[in-house]
């Protein structure tokens, strides 16, 4: 398969593109939810439109009302997300939660996909217990109660949280701290009792809660896959999410580097258009050599996700760990070629920049994925 | 579609197991595993003959090049599938040249159908090895420059000059040369010629580098005749007298694709599970060995990427600099880790475990990769000229 967008792909990539810079734009979506204070951090309105596009349900399968798309199509969407910085659901309902639920039961799935694809229901990933990504070590304890299981623990950064219909927590349900086996996935409603959720503020306007679980009764219907199980359909759902989020940092980094080369096209300094300076010409055209080279990744990650390819797991840390470091220069080199006006919240230079902190920090960080690539390469 | 391109990897699967012999799938090791062909080429072993001649027949020395000028007349698909196969096995190239990488290319776009005939045919057929007289002591970045004169004879030139860093010169069979003919127009009075090395007034002496060798040398040219015809549709020159400037360009986008790696698996590889075998001690040395690992694994997707795009026409046409700035850069960053990794053992200079200071030598030798065919400057020059449109540029 060659490494660049079939026909299909590119009229997708058009559509996405001319719907998110007029429905999603910075304007109409991240600055109106976050000025207004608005405690889901994303609209409701326009996740009804994204189902209207197809964009729901397009990793669920035909089925069940989806498209049956795969991690190329979703990473073609998500690079317009980050373009225009655009708050949604998308990653964590559709991308990821969509991943779960395709290795539950046909009941989970009648009760969950129709209000993804239809733009009404929400999901949230409950995976981190601590500040840093480690989902070898999980606490979260859910044992046998009747003919369920009984939940007790704690999750954080758990995006959307407390607007999401359901919950895909990640919990043990036998073994120790750090063992690959004895993890089970489950739906947790958001109603179930004994749940707690603190939602709070993050650095680029999005939500996340801190959620305790205090005894949440589940029923055994609410476990996504097998029992002890769910390590593998853990590392598919994390790895849905993280070549997601490098086709969104792909995204976050090309619009910080288009408003910069635009920016070093109009301001002038000595007399001279500053683009005229060699010094910023050699710091843009790096950012361009590295912003292609992270694209490329992302897309190669997502093609060998599509094709269960057996290095998959790998060229995907590669890509998030790539993008990571590349849409981290392009922000910070964003701001800083802007001036004084980079530090204004009236430009949106600073936007993609605390978006690319929360974007970069969302399932492993470079240093994260750095290490893994180490691991998986047998060093 | 799919299915023929299935069809065509197990044919070409099970060609390459009767073809490629186990000798030939290996990593190279010195300079006599690189087979470069030419009037004097002498084969290391019977392998690597029985490699060359087995691809050279199939058309494989160039396998995207039509049939009648010695290629296979692969398709960009089908190229790609060979590509992935000889990798799979760690074929080695059976035929490496300049005639290949760079005035192939530039004939197949500029050429007559005679040169094509004549000079293509030699090349796929390995027969003649070609230099690039390119820069010379007084135009390096600034090449357009240049000074070398051809003075115009009617039916032929007499050309004086000198050209430097002219690699692989001393064993060379002919040159693609830059003569200027016309001294009132700097862009519009170079003429690209051709000529045979062994002319009366051709001469070459190798340049000593740090790393000890000399695959570089300066050429000089004493009066050197150079026909304007070597026959019927055959000029002597490529594209028109005075605009070989357009053909110099557009061979250069090739020269820098080669030097960029891409496609290289050698080079676009992972170095930690290579350099761990002996285990690593120091953390430190562990993350950068990771940082380099997705640096280098990151640089295969855009080699992929750009090669699968410059097939169909869809890569921008100053991406070549892009490609050869960031992959002679991460060429550099791995021979220092690979330096650092090994220590004091790779600080031996003559000693045979190290093949005679093969680690040392390769070290000093990349240090020219963001110099050579133009430096990593002049390339993100031209990056933000071409491609980012910026201001003044």
């Amino acid at each position: 398969m060659p490494l660049y967008l079939n026909e299909d792909q590119q009229m997708l990539a058009d559509t996405a593109s001319e719907f998110m810079s007029e429905q999603g734009s910075i304007e109409k979506q991240l600055r109106h939810w976050r000025d207004k204070g608005c405690k889901d951090g994303f609209g409701h309105e326009l996740w009804g439109q994204f189902a209207e596009m197809g964009f729901t349900g397009m990793m669920v399968d035909e089925d069940h009302g989806g498209l049956g798309m795969g991690h190329v199509e979703a990473g073609i969407v998500l690079e317009q997300i980050g373009r225009n910085l655009t708050p949604s659901p998308f990653l964590t309902s559709s991308v990821m939660a969509a991943s779960a639920l395709g290795a539950g039961s046909d009941d989970l799935k009648g009760r969950w996909l129709p209000g993804l694809v239809e733009g009404k229901s929400v999901f949230a990933i409950a995976v981190d217990e601590g500040p840093k990504h480690n989902p070898q070590e999980i606490k979260t304890r859910a044992e046998k109660s009747g003919n369920g299981f009984r939940l007790t623990g704690a999750k954080t950064f758990v995006i959307q949280g407390a607007s999401a219909d359901m919950l895909v927590v990640a919990a043990r349900t036998s073994g120790d701290d750090s063992d690959d086996e004895g993890i089970t996935l489950f739906a947790v409603p958001k109603d179930a009792a004994n749940m707690k959720q603190n939602p709070v503020r993050l650095v680029d306007s999005s939500m996340a809660s801190h959620v305790t679980f205090d005894g949440v009764e589940l029923d055994g219907d609410a476990v996504i896959g097998e029992v002890d199980g769910g390590r593998e359909v853990l590392n598919r759902m994390l790895n849905a999410g993280r070549a997601g989020a490098a086709a969104e940092g792909v995204g976050v980094a090309g619009g910080a580097f288009d408003r910069t080369t635009e920016y070093l096209k109009q301001r002038k300094q000595f007399g001279k258009l500053i683009g005229e300076f060699q010094a910023l010409q050699h710091r843009a055209a790096h950012l361009y050599s590295e912003l292609e080279i992270a694209r490329a990744t992302a897309i190669k990650a997502a093609q060998m996700l599509d094709e269960d390819a057996d290095k998959a797991d790998l060229m995907v840390s590669v890509a998030k760990a790539k993008v990571g470091k590349v849409a981290r220069l392009a922000v910070q080199e964003g701001v800083q070629m802007h001036g004084g006006i980079g530090m204004t919240d009236e430009y949106d230079i600073g936007l993609f920049m605390k978006r690319d902190r929360a974007l970069h920090e969302f399932l492993g960080d470079h240093y994260f994925h750095a290490d893994r690539v180490a691991k998986l390469s047998g060093y | 579609m799919a299915e023929d391109l299935d069809a065509f990897r197990a044919e070409t699967r099970e060609w390459l197991e009767a073809n490629c012999p186990e000798e030939m799938r290996q990593p190279v090791r010195d300079e006599r595993d690189v087979y470069w062909g030419g009037r004097n080429a002498e084969f290391k072993n019977d392998a690597q003959k029985a490699w060359f001649e087995a691809c050279r027949d199939r058309g494989y020395t160039v396998p995207d090049w039509p049939k009648e000028y010695g290629g296979a007349g692969l398709t960009p698909p089908q190229a790609k599938v060979l590509r992935q196969e000889m990798a799979r096995i760690n074929a080695r190239p059976p035929l490496s040249s300049f005639g290949i990488w760079m005035l192939g290319p530039a004939l197949l776009h500029f050429g007559t159908e005679g040169q094509k005939q004549r000079f293509l045919n030699e090349i796929a057929r390995g027969e003649i090895r070609w230099c690039q007289g390119y820069s010379e002591p007084g135009s390096g970045s600034d090449l357009v420059s240049m000074q070398t004169f051809g003075e115009d004879k009617g039916d032929h030139w007499v050309v004086n000059g000198q050209k430097i860093w002219t690699s692989y010169a001393d064993e060379a069979d002919w040159i693609f040369c830059l003569v200027r003919t016309d001294k009132n127009d700097k862009y519009r009075g170079i003429t690209f010629m051709l000529f045979d090395m062994a002319s009366d007034g051709v001469s070459t002496k190798p340049i000593k580098l740090i790393s000890g060798n000399s695959p570089f040398c300066e050429t000089f040219m004493d009066d050197v005749k150079v026909p304007k015809s070597y026959g019927e549709d055959i000029p002597g020159y490529v594209g028109e007298i005075n605009r070989g400037w357009d053909v110099a360009k557009y061979l250069l986008g090739h020269e820098r694709e080669m030097i960029s790696g891409a496609g290289n698996k050698e080079r676009s590889g992972s170095l930690g599970p290579k350099l761990a075998r002996n285990g690593i001690d120091n953390p430190v040395l562990r993350a950068a060995l990771a940082e380099y690992d997705i640096d280098a694994l990151a640089y295969g997707c855009m080699g992929e990427k750009f090669l699968d795009e410059l097939k169909v026409g869809k890569a921008h046409p100053a991406q070549p600099n892009m490609m050869k700035y960031a992959g002679t850069e991460l060429n550099k960053q791995r021979h220092e880790l690979m330096m650092s990794a090994g220590g004091s053992r790779a600080l031996e200079w003559e000693s045979e475990e190290t093949n005679g200071g093969t680690p040392a030598r390769s070290w000093l030798r990349t240090k020219a990769n963001s110099i050579e065919g133009g430096t990593s400057e002049v390339m993100l020059n031209v990056i933000a000229k071409r491609i980012l449109d910026l201001p003044g540029a």
